[in-house]
């Protein structure tokens, strides 16, 4: 492991590696502060300039764009109440009542210190747990590999919240559905290609996720605009920061709750399908439960615990979800899917083998994410009054910007005019089911993970001759299945229990009347 | 099948005429060649244009090279737009799925309607199985086909009807046994498959020479046969395909290029003089030994003979699978 860490630290010290750690935290921080974009667009935005790069320095700048990605949306949660993703939704439930009593200073200076905790304990679990896991999951089989995926399809639909499960379950639909458009895999055979010879390579992940993330998010801005009341809002908050001196009465107040919140939030985000917004939350309900009556009741009003819970868990959470990602090439959440795509794109499979075949990418990666929330402290922190003027620049200017580097983005990986054309016609669809509320980030999730599904279903039925019996004979296909059926009913069961409890106790309360 | 002796570097090889064509320091044979890239950047065919136009360019023998990538329908969008183009100075990269996808009807156009300029680099395929494999040479894995097929599950990197599939095909027949019976396992790619191979799903695997070869001597598979028609001096122990039991077993996975259909002789000439020069120079032999390639030289009729024969022994065995 020592070794491995020296190969990841030689590959991530170079010149130009830090570099690109650098200009990634800067430019992720940048993206992350917009209105709309979060994470997903900006490692979307960064590929087309990452596939030009060896495969160690693209996943490091697109790393680095993540957590300043992540970042950039606390800080507009922070000071504008704005969260650019679901992820800081948990981050201005505090952060924007410090904000405004003043202390934005303060509240930027913890969520940072906060992240970075975060992201760094859950990077040295990670380095425990990924050799153990990949070590394991060289046993896995085709059979064991489509029970994960289905695992990971049914978790992110019932961990989407509720009312929102029908719909996440009809854009991980939509997902599949689009994954099978192309050649098949296995048989080589055209599908659903409408006749149109650009369709028989399938649709491209990248061209979908920046028609779907960068572009429609760039056009609903454009749809609902911001009013005069809130400009001047933005304007106001970039301008007055206050201190951003943390004293040692309020460290020892953080310490703990950074050291429950990153081990929930790194759990959490090594389950398939969960990721960094129920970590978040998760962490500010059970940080507001042990913080007892007296100071739970802060939480709300601007307490630090509560800022520090969901930063802390949230980048925990994104940290863990490179586990799956790297040791059995199932990303987790909609953010290592795009990575997924990435590696795919330079030739790297992530897997069990990426650690035998590929040390130098599992390390670096892996390495690369401390050097990246360390960047992100010493270097975004005390830029971030300067950083935060971004919040003053009118949409007008960025918003073409943002729609011209989604569009030839995508036209410098293929060159191909067609691939324009769908994009405009997946942004258009794309906006027409954000307004109606439907969430995209499943169907991403079902569109990379449909793809495997179907070949790793296809090829574990050839291996048993055409037989299915193999979803109940292999101990571990049934155990993993077992947990996904599980997370499906768990919500109904939950939903039912408390119904019972309600009448059992209706009922004893009105006898003892 | 295939000449794998390096041509000699004989200077009276260079003949330059023609408008885009000079001879400006008895060196440079060709003055620009723009690459046409029937994939995406990042691919395999990708990379062969860039290799191979950093070598020309770099030892002085083409003046500039510039690429275009052009992505879709396997490959066709590009095949059609050289053709319709009709362009002289441009180049076409691709290998031997040309050939299975035109037999496929992928796409319209096969070889025949462009102007095969050379076969350069290629790759054998080979026979693998785990190292810790109870199966210790290709007789042992006969005679497991022969007792039950249906058992031995053999896997590759390509879909059902691909090379890999094709390859495993051939070398069962070549050894007597009904190429319909292989059960073959397709993966996405070589690596998935290799893991399929540690887990113990698939017994053995057929993929790529060079693939195979590193996986070996990182010592965890055993090649049982390679499909070229002598040994290979990497792998000295290894037996060929053909003496292991499947008789007259030969196949190269090859990479080459195609120009335009209405080139001209004299200018087609000098683009195979360019890369016939090129094997010869350093800048070749680092792009080559950077990416690992294999050279091979198949040039003008050479090359065309070679698709001919490589149409007709594939697209009689996809006949005999049912894929066509």
């Amino acid at each position: 492991m020592i070794e491995g860490i020296m190969i990841g630290l030689g590959t991530a010290l170079t010149l130009q590696n830090l570099l690109f750690v650098m200009m990634g935290c800067l430019v992720g921080t940048f993206i992350g502060m917009l209105p709309g974009l979060g994470p997903m667009s900006a490692i979307a935005l960064m590929i087309p300039i990452a596939a030009s790069l060896d495969p160690s320095a693209g996943i490091i700048l697109m790393a680095a764009v993540y957590y300043g990605a992540i970042f950039g949306g606390s800080t507009s949660s922070i000071l504008i109440n704005a969260p650019g993703v679901a992820s800081t939704v948990a981050t201005s439930f505090d952060g924007y009542p410090m904000a405004k009593q003043g202390k934005a200073g303060k509240a930027l200076a913890i969520a940072a210190y906060s992240s970075f905790s975060g992201g760094v304990i859950a990077a040295l679990f990670l380095l425990v747990a990924a050799p153990f896991l990949a070590s394991v999951s060289l046993s896995f089989q085709s059979t064991d590999y489509f029970a994960l995926m289905v695992l990971g399809l049914v978790a992110v639909s019932a961990f989407a919240g509720k009312g929102d499960m029908i719909k996440a379950l009809l854009m991980t639909v939509i997902g599949l559905m689009l994954s099978t458009v192309g050649t098949d895999q296995t048989q080589g055979v055209p599908r659903f290609t409408l006749g149109i010879i650009d369709l028989i390579d399938g649709i491209s992940f990248l061209l979908l996720v920046m028609a779907t993330f960068a572009l429609s998010e760039a056009l609903m801005a454009i749809l609902r605009p911001k009013g005069d009341a809130d400009r001047k809002k933005e304007k106001e908050a970039s301008e007055n920061l206050g201190s951003m001196k943390v004293s040692r009465a309020e460290v020892r107040e953080m310490a703990p709750v950074i050291g429950r919140s990153s081990v929930l939030g790194f759990l959490i985000g090594v389950l398939p399908g969960a990721g960094a917004t129920i970590a978040s939350f998760l962490a500010y309900g059970t940080e507001q439960r042990i913080a007892g009556p007296k100071k739970g009741a802060e939480f709300g009003k601007g307490s630090i615990r509560g800022l520090s819970a969901p930063e802390t868990a949230n980048n925990a959470a994104a940290t863990g979800s490179f586990v799956p990602l790297l040791t059995l090439g199932i990303p987790g959440s909609g953010t290592t899917a795009i990575m997924l795509g990435a590696l795919i794109g330079y030739g790297i499979q992530p897997g069990p083998r990426l650690y035998v075949d590929q040390p130098e990418i599992f390390w670096s990666v892996i390495v690369s994410m401390w050097i990246g929330n360390i960047i992100l402290l010493v270097l975004n922190l005390p830029l971030i009054p300067y950083i935060a003027k971004v919040l003053a620049i009118p949409s007008r200017f960025l918003l073409p910007l943002i729609l011209f580097f989604s569009l030839i983005g995508v036209y410098f990986v293929s060159f191909n005019t067609f691939d324009i054309q769908l994009m405009v016609i997946f942004a258009v669809a794309a906006v027409i089911l954000r307004v109606l509320d439907f969430p995209m980030a499943p169907m991403i999730l079902g569109f990379i993970l449909g793809g495997m599904m179907e070949e790793n279903l296809r090829r574990a039925l050839l291996i048993n001759n055409g037989s299915w019996s193999f979803l109940w004979e292999r101990p571990l296909t049934v155990t993993i299945l077992a947990i996904a059926a599980a997370c499906l009913l768990l919500p109904f069961l939950t939903g039912w229990l408390r119904r019972v409890k309600d009448r059992a106790y209706e009922k004893t309360s009105s006898s003892g009347d | 099948m295939m000449k794998m002796t390096k041509a000699a570097f004989v200077a009276a090889t260079i003949a330059a005429s023609g408008a885009t064509m000079v001879q400006a320091d008895g060196h440079q044979v060709v003055d620009s060649i723009h690459f046409l890239v029937p994939g995406g950047a990042g691919g395999g065919w990708d990379g062969t244009a860039r290799g191979t136009g950093e070598a020309l360019t770099e030892s002085g023998l083409v003046g500039s090279a510039t690429y275009e990538n052009m992505s879709g329908g396997g490959g066709g969008l590009a095949i059609a737009h050289l053709i319709e183009t009709n362009d002289p100075g441009v180049m076409m990269v691709n290998s031997t799925p040309i050939v299975i996808r035109s037999l496929q009807g992928v796409f319209p156009q096969s070889f025949r309607d462009l102007t095969p300029v050379a076969g350069t680099i290629g790759d054998y395929a080979a026979m693998v199985v785990h190292s810790d494999s109870e199966i210790t040479d290709f007789g042992q894995l006969l005679e497991m086909f022969d007792a039950d097929p249906t058992a031995l599950n053999i896997g590759g990197g390509s879909v059902e009807g691909g090379m890999d599939h094709l390859v495993a095909a051939m070398v069962f027949q070549a050894a007597g046994g009904n190429p319909s019976d292989v059960k073959y396992i397709p993966y996405d790619a070589g690596g998935e498959a290799m893991a399929g191979l540690l887990t113990g799903e698939i017994q053995a695997l057929s993929t790529g020479f060079s693939e195979a070869i590193a996986l070996a001597n990182q010592g965890e598979v055993r090649i049982l046969c390679v499909t070229s028609a002598e040994r290979v001096d990497a792998a000295a122990d290894v037996p060929t395909c053909a003496e292991a039991g499947a008789d007259g077993m030969e196949f190269v996975n090859w990479r080459g290029f195609f120009a335009a259909p209405g080139i001209s002789d004299e200018q087609v000439n000098a683009y195979r003089d360019a890369l016939e020069a090129m094997y010869e120079t350093e800048a070749w032999a680092a792009v080559r030994d950077r990416n690992g390639w294999v050279e091979i030289w198949n040039r003008g009729e050479d090359f065309n003979a070679f698709l001919e024969n490589q149409e007709q022994v594939i697209g009689d065995l996809m006949r005999d699978l049912g894929f066509l």
